[in-house]
């Protein structure tokens, strides 16, 4: 399983990456959101990989953590796949307005020549 | 008055004054005069008070802790040699207030000058009683600070501008020196309190680290005080006004160069290196400047030649290491001080009242201002070293140290005849200054017609003076008493006896000072007619400038080489920066890995589960595509990346992450609808408009690119590999794991952890999103598309087409009843959505929800009903306010937050317990639970707020093309 993951993370940051590199601002936007989803993976994947033990308590008294996926990594992504949606909304906003005043969607706001 | 508020009121009443002279009116002169004189004469007192309490090795503290952590606190600390710079500053200080009232012009931004004037002298004597070294470094900036301002004071004036920045790069990189220098310090004896850095002189001097120290020391020490080679700034700060200079470049600034190198005597001298480094400087600050001053044409030049000379002589007695040297600096240093300031003052007069500082245009001005003449020439003969005056008191130590043995060495053997010859210069450079101006035949090219100034200029002058004269005759009873104490809480029990008696006896100094007094008068002789109508400047020296070798290092160090380094090493294009950014973080990740080693765990395909490994096939492929298509197919991307987002919204549910799987779906729709209403915006493209750019230089491009992401990918992978095969070590996990329902009350232990443990993380991070949703609103609201984005997509006017060519339909009719019934299930879906939304909200402390899920869930209902009915029916029917929404998620927060300062807890601090409702049954109410509504309204208005304003832009593009065709058919 933690093979299919890792490899998994790999595809999705290297293809973000590529695709960060690439001139036209959606390619960026596309980009960035498939490394978003590697991060956050990645960052998940840290509290190691559990089956059916969410991080929801069964009673209150007497927890044994071992029981329980570990819920720090999931707290941070939770928060990063907020945060995310909002700088990917940002930066959409952005490269429309940029589209808008250049007439150009290269990510320099200007074709090449 | 406690002597701690004392020494605070010391610090702030200038600083204060200065904030309130610059809200004075331009013109009011004599408020902003007032208003600094009284200033200066309450610190005057205010130090005057203080002289009880540092008698006899005194010393008065006042410690505010600011930075304790850091070693950093505000210490303010007066002892007896303090005090009597702190008399001096203030003193002299209260003076130039009284000078430069009617100095300035009344058409000159007076109150400003007095604003800058004060600030300074709160930062001189910050500089003097700091009792901290990073304080004084501090105040030390401070003074370098204020100083430009002063000198630029008159900003129109090209050479005040040249001078002010001069004179702030070369005292601002000394203080940048001293900073790292006091570092050092603090890093060997592991404080910076000035008491434990004084007791430490053995640990440093014996330390590896006292050479480094001692060189940025006196890098920030020779700097200030303008002594060889950084002494050219001194010459080209004389464009500030008269005051500023009779201030700054005597008494003050200048001063604290050597009063630093004083106040560390006790630390740092005594070494073979500090002779050699500051007896070098001085001396050859101390000869080369009296022989500058001599050729100088303006006065102010000879002045400021002079006063680099004389803190030359102050530098050189420091240097010797012996107690007596130092008493004699300290002398010197207020004796210049005097008859320094009074002549700079004088100068003023004579250029105030003939319009021209040059002494090969004046002469003759006794007859005009006697008064004025005979007090410059008082001061004069105490600058040149006459007796009965003060600086013949302290020159006359001066000889008697030169001609003693300390370090045996050339530069000992040297000083005393570098003694007489800079003596000598001095003597011609003053007669030179009396002769030139007061003597002679008037001429008559004078740009104003001179006569005595107003009785308030001369009489700061007056005072000095007097002041010089009183030292000169009876030192014992003046000044006396007053550099005992200052000397014997410098040196403390090393206090060497000493007399300040004018007359002992036919000596070898006294000698030496016949025959510099002789030399000087000689050579002025010699050189009269010479200096009469010679080029400013030098012989020999006039070429080799420092000046003109620091103007091209600043050209070449900001301009050219600014330009070299932008031209070579930067770029305004995106993807270099962008690809410098991946290649650091990927050597950032590789290097430990490469470093320690790897060990890449067991590598097995066992256990894996066929469903899990198909699933993320179909990731791998999403991914894999949307790289591929992201360029020509833009939407078929975009839904590519979507099926990413699952796979990946799916694998969070199956490692047990609920709560991670439910709000990355909702937050998949959200993301999607926002990018399909972007793309409407984005220019059309396809695959053969630039078939011409797969050039071989665009396709290496693209190989290193390719090259760089599977680098990327790999590593990533075989990171995430590796940390997952190992056994997790111990975390804090466990304990939000145990302490979630007995201290947070809910279950869910993420949500627990984001709105009870963690929430002032989660305050911070709402709080970014409403900001980013208020930024996306304001640049949307000056959006303007491009050209070709203008008219109507391609489908609509199709159905628009369709429709205006069948008589039975209105224009629009099509694009309502496009997609009539699954609008209608989304209209009917919205208050299931909300009941949906209230529930996750509602079972978010103990079960996967919680505000950010419910926000997001319930924007998707919004977002359906105008995907469903269009902007324009939804915003009738619906008052849709984001922005409010925003405000009252924040606010909420916050105050919750705020609310349990109320019982005494810090901010955010929950509370919680179960409550019994009617109907609904046992309902946890923590206060996290309102906290978490505060997050699900922001996050819900932020939402809501980004996506209706993108959404909002197609109308405008509408009503705005309305708008102008209505234009066109009035025109027509």
């Amino acid at each position: 399983m933690e093979l299919v993951l890792a490899i998994g993370i790999g595809v999705l940051t290297g293809s973000g990456v590529w695709l960060l590199l690439r001139p036209r601002t959606f390619q960026v936007i596309i980009g960035l959101s498939l490394i978003g989803y590697g991060v956050n993976l990645f960052i998940f994947s840290m509290g190691r990989l559990r089956v059916n033990t969410p991080p929801v308590l069964q009673s209150g008294a007497l927890v044994n953590p071992a029981d329980y996926a570990d819920p720090i990594p999931q707290a941070l992504v939770l928060t990063a796949i907020v945060i995310g949606f909002a700088t990917t909304a940002l930066f959409l906003v952005v490269l429309l307005v940029s589209r808008g005043l250049t007439g150009s969607d290269h990510v320099d706001g200007r074709e090449p020549n | 008055m406690t002597d701690d508020t004392a020494l605070i009121l010391m610090i702030v009443l200038p600083f204060a004054g200065s904030l309130a002279a610059i809200i004075l009116p331009t013109n009011a002169r004599n408020a902003a005069a007032i208003l600094a004189g009284a200033v200066a004469f309450i610190c005057l007192v205010l130090a005057v008070m203080f002289y009880p309490s540092v008698l006899d090795r005194g010393v008065v503290r006042s410690d505010i802790e600011w930075l304790p952590t850091l070693g950093l606190d505000f210490t303010l600390r007066m002892d007896g040699f303090a005090w009597l710079f702190a008399m001096l500053i203030s003193g002299i200080g209260l003076l130039v207030v009284i000078y430069a009232r009617y100095y300035m012009a009344p058409e000159d931004p007076v109150p400003r000058f007095f604003a800058f004037f004060l600030a300074f002298m709160g930062s001189i004597l910050g500089v003097v009683i700091s009792g901290n070294l990073i304080l004084l470094v501090v105040f030390w900036e401070l003074t370098s600070i204020f100083s430009f301002l002063l000198i630029g004071y008159w900003h129109h004036n090209a050479s005040a501008r040249d001078g002010a920045r001069m004179a702030l790069t070369i005292t601002g990189i000394g203080g940048l020196g001293l900073l790292a220098g006091f570092l050092l310090i603090g890093h060997v004896i592991g404080s910076y309190d000035l008491d434990r850095v004084l007791a430490s002189g053995d640990l440093i001097r014996s330390h590896d680290l006292y050479v480094p120290i001692l060189v940025l020391v006196l890098l920030g020490a020779l700097t200030k005080s303008a002594q060889f080679p950084f002494h050219f700034w001194l010459p080209n700060a004389m464009a500030a006004p008269t005051p500023v200079s009779a201030y700054l470049h005597s008494a003050t600034m200048v001063k604290a160069g050597v009063f630093l190198l004083a106040r560390l005597w006790p630390v740092l001298a005594g070494t073979y290196e500090w002779f050699w480094i500051v007896g070098f400087a001085g001396m050859m600050s101390f000869v080369l400047g009296a022989y500058n001053a001599i050729f100088q044409r303006d006065i102010k030049g000879l002045l400021a030649c002079s006063t680099i000379s004389h803190l030359g002589l102050i530098t050189l007695l420091l240097s010797l290491g012996s107690p007596l040297g130092a008493v004699a600096a300290i002398f010197h240093m207020m004796n210049h001080a005097t008859f320094k300031a009074s002549l700079f003052m004088a100068a003023g007069i004579i250029d105030h009242e003939t319009g021209t500082r040059d002494m090969q245009r004046l002469g003759g001005l006794f007859r005009f201002m006697p008064y004025t003449a005979t007090l410059a020439m008082v001061a004069s003969a105490a600058m040149a070293g006459i007796p009965l005056l003060n600086g013949f008191l302290s020159k006359e130590m001066f000889f008697a140290e030169a001609i003693e043995t300390h370090a045996d060495s050339i530069l000992d053997t040297a000083a005393p005849y570098a003694a007489v010859l800079g003596s000598a210069f001095a003597v011609a450079y003053s007669v030179r200054f009396i002769h030139s101006v007061f003597f002679g035949s008037l001429p008559a090219d004078l740009p104003r017609e001179p006569h005595e100034p107003p009785f308030f200029m001369r009489f700061p002058i007056q005072l000095l003076v007097l002041a010089c004269l009183l030292v000169g005759i009876v030192p014992g009873l003046t000044i006396g008493p007053f550099l005992h104490t200052a000397v014997t809480s410098l040196l403390g029990p090393a206090t060497p006896q000493y007399s300040l008696a004018v007359w002992h006896g036919f000596t070898i100094p006294l000698f030496m000072s016949v025959l510099a007094l002789a030399g000087g008068a000689i050579l002025y002789l010699l050189l009269k007619d010479y200096l009469a109508r010679c080029e400013d400047g030098p012989p020999y020296f006039r070429r080799l400038r420092s000046q003109r070798v620091f103007e091209r290092v600043v050209v070449a160090v900001s301009w050219r080489g600014a330009r070299f380094m932008e031209s070579r090493l930067g770029t305004r294009r995106l993807q270099p920066q962008l690809r410098l950014l991946v290649v650091v973080a990927f050597i950032a990740a590789a290097w430990p890995l490469y470093r320690l080693g790897f060990d890449p765990g067991r590598l097995t395909v066992q256990g894996v589960d066929v469903t899990f490994a198909g699933i993320w096939a179909i990731g791998v492929v999403c991914a894999l595509g949307a790289a591929w298509q992201a360029k020509f197919h833009r939407l078929f991307a975009l839904i590519l990346l979507g099926g990413a987002g699952l796979v990946t919204c799916i694998t969070f549910d199956w490692f047990s992450a609920p709560d991670l799987a439910l709000t990355q779906l909702l937050v998949e729709v959200v993301t999607t609808v926002l990018i399909l209403l972007g793309l409407r915006w984005l220019p059309k493209r396809s695959a053969d408009v630039t078939s011409g750019l797969a050039t071989t230089g665009a396709r290496l491009r693209r190989y290193r690119d390719l090259a760089m992401a599977v680098a990327c990918g790999t590593g990533m992978t075989i990171i995430a590999y590796g940390v997952m095969t190992r056994t997790p070590p111990e975390t804090i996990a466990d304990f939000f794991l145990k302490k979630a329902y007995s201290e947070g009350g809910g279950k869910n232990v993420v949500n627990v952890i984001l709105v009870d443990f963690r929430g002032f993380d989660t305050f911070g991070e709402i709080t970014v999103l409403g900001i980013v949703a208020l930024t996306v609103f304001a640049l949307l609201r000056r959006f303007r598309p491009a050209p070709d984005n203008v008219e109507s997509p391609e489908q609509q006017r199709v159905q628009g087409a369709f429709d205006e060519a069948r008589p039975d339909r209105e224009a629009g009719d099509t694009v309502s009843d496009y997609l009539l019934i699954p609008a209608v299930i989304m209209q009917w879906l919205f208050p299931v959505i909300i009941v949906f939304a209230a529930y996750l909200f509602m079972r978010g402390h103990d079960l996967p929800g919680g505000g950010f899920v419910a926000g997001i869930a319930l924007a998707a209902a919004f977002i359906l009903q105008y995907l469903a009915a269009g902007t324009r029916w939804v915003e009738d029917r619906l008052r849709v306010l984001p922005v409010n929404w925003i405000g009252f998620g924040l606010l909420l927060a916050a105050l919750v937050g705020a609310g349990s300062w109320l019982f005494g807890y810090p901010f955010l601090t929950s509370y919680s317990r179960y409550v019994e409702l009617p109907l609904i049954g046992s309902v946890p109410a923590a206060t996290a639970t309102l906290f978490d509504l505060g997050v699900f309204s922001l996050v819900l208005g932020a939402t809501v707020l980004m996506l209706v304003a993108l959404a909002h832009q197609s109308i405008r593009r509408l009503r705005a093309s309305r708008i102008a065709a209505q234009g066109n058919e009035e025109i027509a």
